[in-house]
């Protein structure tokens, strides 16, 4: 696929930056606001699958974008891990909030959770990233 | 520290940690640079190896720490609960746990010893061990889940794991097979789901042991035995019993050799017949009704017999091999619905020689396919005389599960017929003392056609396989040859007899766990 019209690029290429920040903000706002890692990592993912829609699959299939998905998503999981195995480590429980919780609705706060939520939504964005653009390539391989 | 959690937490941040390692080695063969951007070490082609067999034999290190310690409840996250109501997810280790969590480890480790040389084969090794051990984590989890739908997440994990290594070899062959696998998983997770959900519009809570309490105040009703039902459908698919198996000889015999030895050896286990039980004996409290019961034997016996005549006609090796076990998951089923200590007893002793002698057999024609590239039993032969360590260690395994004295296989077999006479079920026993003679027909077939007799003009040059696989194949026929002993009275109240009383409480769980 070669892409759509230079009108469709150029509106994907402006709006997709702000979708991407838009995803940003409900990841780390996910202790405060409804949302969280999960719609957040969706709504990032869905910038850049925005971007391919509109420049064409070719540019998305090559082999090193998966791989550097795929390794964004298995960073994302094991961050969460990480953060969990932290708390049997240090405290003897798994997923235990070690972290000072702070004030309520601040930013800062909550403990492990907000970090635990960037662990979720790089996780989510990337394998949904992966997974399009893993379709992306098997419909290129057809052609063949 | 406590050491439950890890069980999960083990395999898990392994899977995840493999593909990052994988990326540094992936850039340094396109762009002839390393990633600056990856601090971990050195990749070499042996990483993903190194770092599954570790986390595998720490895996069976830690469930031979956790034999005899009694029941441990874990309260995840310390959420300790309110008034006597349990709020967080509670991992519970009890004697039926350790058991299955001593056969799943000790198989998967086997297993991804196997693996080693066995793997190489395919292209993708370290994409096979993160599957892999998400298989493991996933069955960890089952096993030590006391949430119902924790316990479904995890069986969801270990499910999709499995599907996708059904299809790893990605030939035609294969793809239908996980697809197949996939649709029935599938209908079997719906029924289950379906279960849980009307469980806890039923009861208001999905911690098993709560659960459990509040089914004894209310007696059983109509909604519990649906749920019995919906339960049996769809646990009864996942562990292929007969009237549920049509998928498994088709996604058995597809998947990698050590991948059929874990899905014929534990998967069906782990989250079929095992799930099956504890749900209905120690959540549902199903263990004293009859009906129940009485679905679970004459299931046990379609299931028994059926699997047995259809794997006599069998040439695939494989494809047998898949067959056989439809037939001695009927072994299993039939002493669990006897509901007396004694069948419990055979039922657990079975299941866990099963998934020794089964692996092996399917770690043997892993190594015959290995070997010659062939799974057609009518056109082996002789292979014994080029492949010793094969040959004689499935002569061990064959001869173990066709129950002949003194290995494993007879004692389990012998402690189902003597329950089955005990509880009066004499055409019963009558028929598994029958199916038993069959079993030995067909296994002995394979050794004929396989082992013995002339060596085939086209394997003369056939080679034994690699150390590591025969290591792994040698230690199994050494469980089969020597697993007997664990019925010795010592051993037997170390491991045996607690999950048996574990089963025998029934509904007396909800109060072990609960602490009342």
């Amino acid at each position: 696929m070669k892409g759509m019209t230079l009108i469709v690029k150029t509106i994907a290429r402006l709006i997709s930056g702000l979708i991407f920040l838009y995803g940003i903000y409900i990841v780390l706002h996910g202790h405060l606001t409804p949302g969280g890692g999960f719609a957040g990592g969706i709504i990032i993912a869905g910038a850049f699958v925005l971007l391919i829609l509109s420049e064409g699959s070719k540019k998305a299939s090559s082999e090193i974008k998966k791989q550097r998905a795929s390794v964004g998503e298995s960073s994302g999981i094991f961050i969460f891990w990480l953060l969990a195995m932290l708390g049997l480590f240090t405290g003897s429980l798994f997923f235990l909030n070690l972290l000072p919780k702070g004030k309520a609705y601040h930013l800062f706060s909550a403990g492990i959770i907000p970090l635990c939520n960037i662990g979720i939504g790089l996780e989510v964005g990337a394998a949904l990233f992966a997974i399009f653009i893993t379709l992306a390539v098997l419909k290129t391989g057809e052609k063949k | 520290m406590n050491l439950i959690p890890l069980f999960i937490a083990l395999p898990l941040g392994a899977a995840f940690l493999l593909p990052i390692l994988r990326y540094r080695n992936f850039d340094k063969q396109k762009t002839g640079q390393a990633n600056p951007a990856v601090i971990l070490g050195k990749w070499s082609k042996r990483t993903p190896d190194i770092v599954a067999n570790l986390i595998n034999l720490t895996l069976l290190v830690l469930s031979l720490m956790v034999i005899n310690r009694g029941m441990l409840v874990y309260k995840m996250g310390g959420w300790e609960p309110f008034k006597g109501i349990p709020i967080g997810i509670y991992l519970v280790l009890d004697g039926l746990s350790v058991l299955m969590l001593l056969i799943i480890n000790s198989i998967g480790f086997l297993a991804a010893l196997y693996s080693v040389n066995y793997m190489e084969k395919y292209t993708d090794k370290t994409r096979y061990y993160t599957l892999f051990l998400l298989l493991i984590a996933g069955m960890n989890g089952v096993v030590l889940s006391g949430d119902m739908f924790n316990l479904f997440v995890f069986l969801e994990v270990a499910a999709i794991a499995s599907y996708a290594l059904v299809a790893f070899g990605t030939e035609a062959e294969e793809l239908e097979a996980a697809f197949k696998y996939q649709v029935m998983g599938t209908v079997a997770s719906g029924f289950i789901l379906l279960g849980i959900a009307l469980l806890y519009s039923f009861s208001g809570t999905l911690n098993m042991a709560d659960i459990a309490r509040i089914i004894n105040q209310q007696g059983i009703q109509g909604t519990v035995l649906f749920v019995g039902a919906l339960f049996i459908m769809g646990f009864g698919l996942k562990a292929a019993i007969m009237p549920f198996h049509a998928w498994l000889p088709d996604a058995h015999p597809s998947a990698p050799a050590p991948v059929s030895a874990m899905l014929s050896g534990v998967l069906i286990k782990a989250i079929g017949v095992y799930a099956l039980v504890r749900i209905l004996f120690n959540v549902l409290g199903l263990g004293e009704t009859k009906s129940i019961l009485y679905i679970l034997m004459v299931l046990g016996i379609i299931s028994m017999v059926a699997g047995a005549l259809l794997a006599l006609g069998q040439r695939d090796f494989k494809r047998l091999l898949a067959y056989s076990s439809i037939s001695q998951i009927g072994y299993i089923v039939f002493a669990f619905g006897l509901g007396t200590p004694l069948g419990f007893l055979g039922g657990l002793f079975h299941l866990l020689n099963h998934a020794t002698f089964k692996s092996l057999l399917f770690l043997n024609s892993g190594a015959i396919v290995y070997a010659t590239e062939n799974r057609d039993l009518e056109k082996m032969g002789g292979l014994l005389e080029r492949m010793p360590v094969t040959g004689t260690t499935a002569t061990i395994a064959s001869m173990s599960i066709a129950g002949v004295p003194p290995l494993s296989g007879f004692w389990s077999k012998l402690i189902i017929i003597m329950a089955a006479i005990q509880a009066e079920q004499f055409i019963f026993a009558l028929i598994a003392v029958l199916i038993s003679i069959i079993t030995l027909a067909y296994y002995l077939k394979v050794q004929r056609l396989a082992f013995f007799g002339k060596l085939g003009q086209a394997w003369k040059k056939t080679k034994e396989v690699p150390g590591l696989m025969c290591a792994s194949m040698i230690i199994l026929s050494l469980l089969c040859l020597g697993l007997g002993i664990l019925l010795l009275p010592g051993i037997k109240s170390m491991i045996l007899d607690p999950a048996v009383e574990v089963l025998k409480n029934g509904a007396q769980y909800a109060n072990l766990i609960l602490g009342e």
